[in-house]
């Protein structure tokens, strides 16, 4: 086995929550985590124990509160944990992509500029950005006639296809899959199953949340069972941050 | 010209009661003094202590200070509105330093030593003894663009006269030619961007390299300039819109010039018309030579 | 995989920067660095002093205290060769600094009307940047005037129509026009969307992500938007009572914010 690609060692996150008089609510504790090149790291774990919260501390979105979170490159390691911001976007450039369930786009923009977006940041040339994402919606049957059209007044579907067209676009060597199947019918499930293993392929490291046990079962390489690190204040809260800084 | 102008001079016959030229000798010095700040920085603007004139600003009150600032007992005037030497405004200055301090007047061009001047800069060539006064309405090139006092002398001390292209981009993208003709701006020693005053821009080149000091003032807004002789000054334009100067298809009606600014002057009722040189001496002048 | 190269060449650097007008109002202990090619978010409450900020970072109000230091182009208008030489925006000559905000900066000012020569055509308002740079050719010109408006997407045939006869979103279209045609090097943006209807906003929002990115533009942006903030900025810093309360990756302040004040703003959002 290759050496690993992302380690996470005695992670943990808390959130504090100023609005409730300074209360500390501790969602992770003691994570612990190898992910190899290649491979595909499945996080296990009963609904709503807030497993998007590690994918969003390796994306960066959540701050990483103890341990490490540690990307190994053939001439060195990357530490994760206090990585100035300006690097973050570099580093989402070139290294981690995100596939989260909502997509979070400029609501005039086409679906196909959306997918061609983390080709374009990287100079890509526009007709050859333009070539592969036109390549990778249809691979997802998202309609030619909604390529010109922004997402914004897509199906849940179509929205996520958009969303995986973009995530996988990129071939980042880090992929974050927040449930990339949910709202998929067979087809198009087939079709993300076949990219996510032609990422493996290529040596893409994974690390996915699936519902979807059909999926999970084809795709995981491995299971990371969350229970035991995941603390109960932390559950049933939802993707993004509603709610939690309220009063 | 700036001669001793001493009490005597004004014992010449001229009104009793005024200092040699009107203005007192105290304000001639400080206006002097404003000259020669303006004569050692081509094209720039100085501030000068302003008096009142008994004529209201806009008949010339600027330029009526310099030329009384700078006139001696011994110089010939000359003074033009439009070129001509007989209108309203022209002939009342004139009289005017008859009256206040008894000097030579003349219409010849090449007679006189100071010409002070509206709209024109004569067609005969100024000679190194000449010095022309224009009078000036508004001095600042840059106010059409910009209100703030304060903010067009910065501009002028940094050179940033962009703007003064904006304008004459304006000009083409309207009228499809630069279709400023008078008070058409120019730069002064390739530094100061510098309003001629609202002569045709027929006459810009005249000013470029001239012999004669060329002397500016703006009563109302207390600001004088200056060429000194020999200066470059170039009319600002764009490579694919070069400046260029008026031109007629028909000849002086009178005199027959074809090198020369023509008036239109309309001859009756039903429209018909006729151009002439503006210059009414330089067009008498001429006839004269032919007779 | 090799480790990817995550430093970026530093664009301007604020070392404590304090501009006062009353005990809490401005700003005061300013201490950042703004790489190139990065759009930085500065965003909090109205009074918070993020836009005397923005003054005081582009040259048009000196500071009581710090210092605001550029690294200019490689043989810049400042005549300082080497990218590694810093300008102390303050100390050097008016003349240095005007020229430094014709030439390498862009202000978008929040009204339009600001920013715009309104008793001008709309191309004579994109031209001027470039016509006191010394550009002399009409058609060159006219050429770059429609071009531009092309990319801010306005009808090129507009380009003799007066910016009065523009609504809101269009001016502030071509006012972005008019700032970026020199292609400046850090561009300064005061609530660029503010006074703008949501459709317009969104439009406009697009527009300037991708000139940015087409651009390679650094962007300090001031707004107090935080959707707008999440779109286009790279990174983000809180003000609140004239000093910054917390600083990061965008998504970072907005999903996991750390300071009480962050907590409060983000959870204030409405979210249709």
């Amino acid at each position: 086995m290759t050496s690993p690609f992302l380690t996470a060692r005695r992670l943990d996150k808390t959130f504090v929550l100023h609005a409730q008089g300074g209360q500390a609510l501790p969602v992770m504790r003691g994570l612990e985590l190898d992910l190899s090149p290649g491979e595909c790291l499945v996080l296990a774990g009963r609904s709503g124990i807030g497993k998007s919260t590690l994918l969003k501390m390796v994306n960066g979105n959540y701050r990483i509160s103890g341990g490490s979170l540690t990307l190994h490159f053939d001439d060195g390691e990357l530490e994760l944990a206090g990585l100035p911001a300006h690097a973050w976007h570099l580093l989402r450039r070139d290294v981690i992509g995100y596939v989260s369930q909502f997509l979070r786009v400029v609501p005039r923009v086409s679906a196909r500029e959306v997918v061609m977006e983390p080709l374009l940041v990287r100079g890509c040339d526009e007709q050859e950005a333009r070539r592969r994402a036109e390549a990778m919606l249809a691979r997802l049957n998202l309609p030619e006639r909604l390529w010109e059209l922004a997402p914004g007044t897509f199906s849940g579907g179509e929205q996520q296809r958009v969303n995986i067209a973009r995530g996988f676009i990129a071939e980042h060597p880090l992929l974050l899959l927040d449930e990339p199947t949910a709202s998929l019918d067979a087809a198009n499930r087939e079709v993300v199953v076949t990219l996510i293993e032609e990422a493996k392929a290529r040596g893409s490291a994974m690390l996915g949340i699936f519902h979807d046990e059909e999926v999970r079962e084809r795709v995981a390489d491995r299971l990371l069972e969350l229970e035991g690190h995941m603390l109960v204040g932390g559950a049933g809260r939802r993707d993004d941050n509603d709610g939690k800084f309220s009063a | 010209m700036i001669a001793n102008s001493s009490i005597a001079d004004a014992a010449q016959g001229e009104a009793s009661g005024y200092n040699f030229a009107y203005l007192d000798e105290q304000t001639k010095r400080m206006i002097r003094r404003a000259l020669l700040k303006a004569v050692a920085i081509p094209g720039y603007q100085v501030p000068f202590g302003g008096r009142e004139m008994p004529m209201p600003y806009g008949w010339g009150t600027g330029g009526m200070q310099l030329t009384a600032s700078v006139l001696g007992a011994d110089d010939t005037l000359k003074v033009i509105d439009q070129g001509a030497d007989d209108t309203t405004n022209a002939v009342s200055i004139r009289a005017f330093f008859e009256r206040v301090a008894g000097v030579e007047t003349t219409t010849a061009t090449g007679e006189a030593s100071v010409i002070q001047t509206r709209h024109r800069i004569p067609e005969k060539t100024l000679r190194a003894d000449q010095i022309l006064i224009f009078q000036v309405p508004i001095p600042e090139p840059l106010r059409f663009i910009e209100p703030s006092e304060e903010e067009t002398r910065v501009m002028h001390a940094l050179e940033e006269y962009g703007v003064m292209h904006v304008k004459l981009y304006e000009d083409i993208a309207h009228h499809g030619h630069i279709a400023t003709t008078y008070a058409y701006p120019v730069k002064v020693d390739g530094r100061y961007v510098m309003d001629p005053s609202p002569i045709p821009k027929f006459d810009n080149p005249k000013l470029h390299m001239s012999e004669a000091l060329m002397l500016f003032g703006a009563g109302r807004e207390k600001r004088l300039y200056a060429i000194p002789p020999h200066t470059r000054v170039e009319s600002l334009d764009f490579e694919d819109h070069p400046f260029e100067i008026q031109a007629w298809e028909q000849p002086c009606a009178i005199c027959g010039a074809t090198d020369s600014y023509l008036d239109e002057v309309i001859t009756d009722d039903q429209g018909g018309r006729m151009f002439v040189c503006s210059d009414t001496d330089y067009c008498n002048t001429r006839r004269e030579d032919m007779a | 995989m090799k480790r990817p190269q995550l430093e970026r060449p530093a664009l301007l650097k604020a070392r404590g920067i304090q501009r006062l007008y009353g005990p809490g109002k401005g700003c005061e202990e300013i201490d950042f660095t703004l790489h190139q090619g990065e759009v930085l978010g500065i965003v909090g409450e109205s009074g918070s002093g993020k836009s005397t900020l923005l003054r005081v970072l582009s040259g048009l109000e000196k500071p009581d205290q710090g210092q605001v230091i550029y690294h200019p182009a490689e043989q810049g208008c400042a005549g300082v060769a080497g990218s590694d030489a810093e300008l102390d925006l303050y100390a050097i000559s008016e003349a240095r600094r005007r020229a430094l905000l014709r030439m390498e900066w862009g202000l978008v000012h929040q009204n339009p009307r600001d920013g715009l020569r309104l008793g001008v055509s709309a191309g004579a308002n994109v031209g001027e940047r470039l016509m006191a740079m010394g550009q002399r050719h009409y058609g060159e010109l006219r050429a770059a005037g429609q071009d531009w408006m092309s990319r801010v997407e306005l009808d090129p045939e507009r380009i003799d129509d007066a910016p009065q006869t523009f609504s809101g979103g269009m001016q502030q279209r071509l006012q972005i026009a008019r700032t970026l045609v020199t292609q400046p090097r850090l561009v300064f943006m005061d609530e660029p969307t503010g006074g703008l209807d949501v459709s317009v906003q969104a439009r406009l929002l697009d527009m300037l992500r991708t000139l940015t990115r087409e651009l390679g533009l650094s962007v300090i942006l001031v707004t107090h938007d935080l959707a707008v903030a999440r779109l286009l900025a790279h990174r983000l810093m809180v003000m609140r009572r004239g000093r910054v309360v917390e600083a990061g990756l965008t998504d970072q302040i907005l999903d996991d914010p750390q300071h009480p004040y962050t907590q409060l703003l983000v959870s204030s959002v409405l979210t249709p």
